[in-house]
């Protein structure tokens, strides 16, 4: 029997009817990983043993009665940037494809800790840097929905096994749109969470001043029920947010009447693909008829979040990446003359050609003549944005935009383009301003993909994100029914 | 032409912290290779810092200590460099916002006062070892010190000699342990120092180029070197030759520098604020508490000695530039009638046998207690001061108590009148020619004749009474 296009609330409620057993869905999730994975490659490595294993466990646990937590059997898969203790973590990078970290990330001991029955890492882009997933050593992973095409990225691993049923839920990483750009390509519900709210202790850094893991599902139920079990103060991570974590379910069900909504109208003058803003149009209008109020809002600093976000990921990366030298883990290369050549042959057949791009342009962007006038004035920039948001937010609860300005393109169309970043317009500044984000499905265009709407909320407003997508999810049937049956 | 040295410092001081400045591993000296690391300080990826609240409260505290101005909001900076003892190849330092900044300590030399200008203090963290292997071709790294918590001490170019340069480090070292911030332990690398150093002929307005000389780690060396780089510039000027701004390396063995690496190769170390860290924000309460915390320092201490004990002021200043030194004398003398003579006995004997033993102030046999006792021994005339150096010995090297060894050995002083004057009479019976000698005024022979008492008596005929006796015999 096929489970794997079941919700985490439809497993919790089958393991605890006893229709089905814990060890029979991890059996079912493997076959179905057996069979797909060949073909659109979301998995670097699949845990079979390791995933048999605790659904053991788990099964006699379930057996004996025992109070089940609330991802007790759920077989979820985790970007390779993850740090699993004994488990392979590449981050999809030759650098480190003979990585097995001796330590745990905190989002994995939670997830466990949970009941959550760990299937494999997914693909994404090397080091989560590209939006198309092409970047990775292990080749690119195939959008679900259109074998022809990208699954987005860099998190694209994550989106396309939750929307093809290889994982009822993943966790990616999100800098700049990580997690979003390939919700909204692969039709899966994505949650960037606000800087601070899910500990990156584990988290292999890309940015790290943006860098935050969150949850990709196949509904906006299982995203508040994920995130339930991945937040909460961390010790080990000095960002970790110092507050009163709410429980994330109680937002479900909620009304929406009377909230405002906030369209920046720069965004609108762009006039992008039309299908993309008609399908935003129309979910403004879903909203309208939920109650909510819909307003024009104003986000002047726009048109320079990518060049800011490209500088200032840019230089973290640069520096974030410089301790794989080939000398103490990783991949080293063989026969250096010296120290030095030791460096160079290591990094330069290590790393591919889009990190290398980030590294020198980080590199360059942080010397001392160019400081002032790049790094700097990029700060500068991030402030400015960060002012526009709480200027927006004085008048409104959520903005509303669209996630990618197109759906997913062709494999091969866009890798290597310079200005790589455009297809994050929107993503971005959310990033630089260190807010939440989702992005929920909408429907699909004329080509039957997918079509994401992406919902910007204040600092910690992941509550508001939950409600109002779960309120729109629930008006228009289709997004949860339609996913993929391969 | 004359020329004057102008010498500015960059000290290192690794702080005597239980744990390590960004988690929780331990910072104990001398464990096996790689044994008190984890992935925080392996810098693993995935792995991020955490900062030990007590680095900052040692760098604040050294800050006060040292007179600077405490910055309320700081932050942590990464250096980027490569090498294969840096294990993210950055080090987390602070750059434009360190801890304390604008301080100074006042140092004495040749009995002149001299103010010398702290620039700045920060922290940062230490890097791993490198070990290069002897049997072949090896470099091994050692990452149990990577972590390890430092501050950084920088200067102003005021000092102008090595004699300054040592009163200096020497007073800051002093002042790191009173605090106890640093062990200060050189020999285990502890507390090192760059020295910067140029050259300018007397009386020029502007700096000579200046070169860095890096990780020197011992007083001696560090004062060596200044006064070889300062005839080697001099010498080159001299010979109508420019200094190049470079790094070089001091090789105390065989006293001379040599070069590293010039200003060309240096490194761009692209400064950008540690994004996995928050801003160091502290209050005036905690300022309040920290400052609280501050022993009394030196000087105030010497100060204090002259006044309470009636010390010298050569004796205050030696017995307070330790620590340990300084509580040692204090224990003995709150509790002694004679703080002089306790002061004497540890700038003589007891310094004495710690050269000659090599042992540490922290290690001395003798109780303050018992060294109290033993001075009373002598000022209540029980022992003579000759027969307490043997009892000194004993304590020592037995750590009995004085009374006990007097009377285990009978050593207590001979002032039985009798008996002496048997012994007098004895000498003299003797010793016709001295007697003679004293008789026809030769005065000085009398002190032969004393020692001829004390010899028969082991020493222990009260001085006071044989000179009586022998001067009534004699005349």
């Amino acid at each position: 029997m096929n489970h794997s296009l079941l919700t985490i609330s439809d497993i919790t409620k089958k393991l605890k009817n006893k229709e089905i057993s814990v060890i029979e869905i991890v059996k079912s999730y493997l076959q179905k990983i057996e069979k797909l994975n060949k073909t659109i490659n979301a998995y670097i490595t699949v845990c079979n043993i390791d995933a048999e294993k605790y659904s053991r466990v788990l099964q006699e646990k379930l057996n004996s009665g025992e109070k089940l937590p609330v991802l007790f059997g759920i077989p979820m898969a985790l970007n390779d940037n993850i740090v699993t203790r004994n488990t392979l973590t590449t981050c999809a990078s030759k650098m480190l494809g003979n990585f097995i970290p001796p330590y745990n990330s905190t989002v994995n001991e939670r997830l466990h800790d949970s009941g959550a029955i760990l299937l494999g890492k997914l693909n994404m882009d090397e080091f989560a840097m590209g939006n198309s997933n092409e970047s990775s050593y292990f080749g690119a992973v195939k959008n679900p929905w259109d074998f022809d095409r990208v699954p987005g990225g860099a998190s694209g691993g994550a989106a396309a096994a939750v929307a093809s049923g290889l994982a009822c839920f993943a966790l990616g990483s999100d800098t700049g749109g990580d997690i979003r750009h390939p919700s909204s390509f692969c039709g899966v519900v994505g949650l960037k969470p606000t800087y601070g709210l899910v500990s990156r202790y584990g988290l292999v850094a890309c940015a790290s001043s943006m860098d935050q893991i969150g949850p990709i599902t196949r509904n906006v139920e299982d995203c508040a029920v994920v995130l339930n079990a991945i937040t909460g103060y961390d010790p080990k991570d000095s960002t970790s947010a110092v507050i009163k974590y709410p429980d994330y379910t109680a937002f479900l069900g909620e009304d929406i009447g009377g909230l405002k909504i906030g369209i920046p109208k720069e965004y609108l003058d762009k006039g992008d693909n039309g299908e993309v803003n008609q399908r935003v149009f129309d979910a403004c209008k879903i909203f309208k008829s939920l109650g909510a109020e819909i307003v024009e809002v104003s986000l002047p600093t726009t048109q320079y979040a990518i060049p800011a976000y490209y500088i200032i990921s840019s230089a973290e990366i640069s520096s974030n990446l410089a301790r794989y030298d080939g000398i103490k883990y990783g991949y080293r290369a063989k026969d250096c003359q010296d120290i030095e050549d030791l460096y160079q042959q290591s990094r330069a057949q290590g790393f591919g050609s889009d990190v290398k791009r980030r590294i020198l342009t980080g590199t360059y962007a942080l010397s001392s003549e160019r400081y002032e006038e790049y790094y700097k004035k990029a700060l500068k920039v991030r402030r400015l944005i960060f002012e526009d948001y709480e200027n927006a937010f004085n008048h409104v609860d959520v903005i509303i935009s669209p996630t990618t300005p197109d759906t997913a393109f062709k494999m091969g169309e866009k890798f290597n383009e310079p200005k790589v970043c455009s297809n994050y317009e929107y993503t971005v500044s959310v990033s630089l301003a260190g807010l939440c984000a989702m992005s929920v499905p909408i429907g699909k265009d004329s080509e039957g993909l997918p079509i994401g709407m992406q919902l910007i909320g204040k600092r910690y407003g992941e509550g508001t994100l939950i409600k109002v997508a779960n309120k729109f999810e629930e008006a228009c049937n289709f997004v949860k029914t339609e996913f993929i049956d391969l | 032409m004359k020329y004057e040295v102008v010498v500015g410092l960059e000290v290192h001081a690794e702080l005597d912290t239980r744990t390590k400045i960004y988690c929780n591993c331990t910072t104990k000296f001398g464990a096996e290779p790689n044994t008190q690391c984890c992935p925080v300080c392996l810098g693993l990826p995935g792995a991020i810092p955490v900062l030990n609240k007590k680095v900052v409260e040692y760098a604040v505290k050294t800050g006060l200590a040292t007179n600077c101005s405490i910055t309320m909001l700081s932050k942590q900076d990464r250096k980027n460099y490569f090498y294969p003892d840096l294990p993210k190849a950055y080090q987390i330092s602070q750059d434009d916002l360190p801890i304390c900044t604008d301080g100074y300590l006042d140092i004495e030399v040749e009995g002149k006062t001299k103010r010398v200008g702290i620039h700045r203090i920060h922290i940062e963290e230490d890097a791993g070892k490198l070990i290069h292997s002897e049997s072949n071709n090896d470099t091994l790294i050692d990452f149990n010190r990577a972590g390890v918590p430092l501050i950084e001490i920088v200067t102003a170019p005021d000092m102008h000699s090595s004699q300054e340069v040592k009163a200096f480090f020497e007073k800051l070292k002093t002042i790191l342990e009173y605090t106890e911030v640093s062990d200060c332990k050189m020999q285990e690398g502890s507390l090192r120092a760059d020295i910067n150093l140029s050259v300018k002929p007397e009386g020029a307005k502007t700096l000579g180029t200046r070169t860095e000389m890096k990780n020197l780690n011992s007083t001696r060396a560090i004062v060596r070197a200044v006064e070889h780089e300062s005839k080697r510039q001099i010498e080159q000027l001299e010979q109508g030759l420019l200094i190049t701004q470079e790094t070089r390396r001091w090789d105390d063995a065989k006293c001379e520098s040599y070069p590293l690496r010039s200003k060309k190769e240096a490194h761009d170390y692209r400064f950008f604020a540690e994004p996995n860290l928050c801003s160091i924000i502290i209050d005036d309460a905690w300022l309040k508490r920290i400052r609280a915390s501050i022993p009394e320092l030196p000087d105030d201490k010497k100060v204090r000695f002259i006044k309470q004990y009636d010390l010298p002021e050569y004796d205050a200043a030696y017995i307070t530039s330790s620590k340990p030194l300084a509580d040692y004398f204090e224990n003995a003398a709150k509790i002694s009638k004679n703080p002089k003579a306790i002061s004497n006995w540890i700038m003589g004997d007891v310094l004495n046998k710690l050269k000659d033993g090599g042992i540490q102030i922290t290690g001395i046999p003798i109780s303050a207690q018992r060294l109290t006792k033993l001075v009373d021994l002598i000022d209540s005339n029980i022992i003579s001061s000759r027969i307490a150096k043997q009892v000194f010995e004993i304590m020592w090297d037995t750590n009995d108590e004085p009374d006990e060894i007097v009377e285990k050995y009978g050593l207590q002083v001979l002032s039985d009148s009798d008996t002496i004057k048997r012994i007098v009479n004895e000498v003299i019976s003797e010793n016709p020619k001295a007697v003679d000698d004293i008789k026809s005024g030769k005065k000085r022979s009398i002190g032969f004749l004393v020692g001829q008492v004390m010899r028969k008596t082991d020493g222990k005929a009260d001085p006071r009474i044989v000179n009586q006796l022998l001067s009534e015999a004699t005349q």
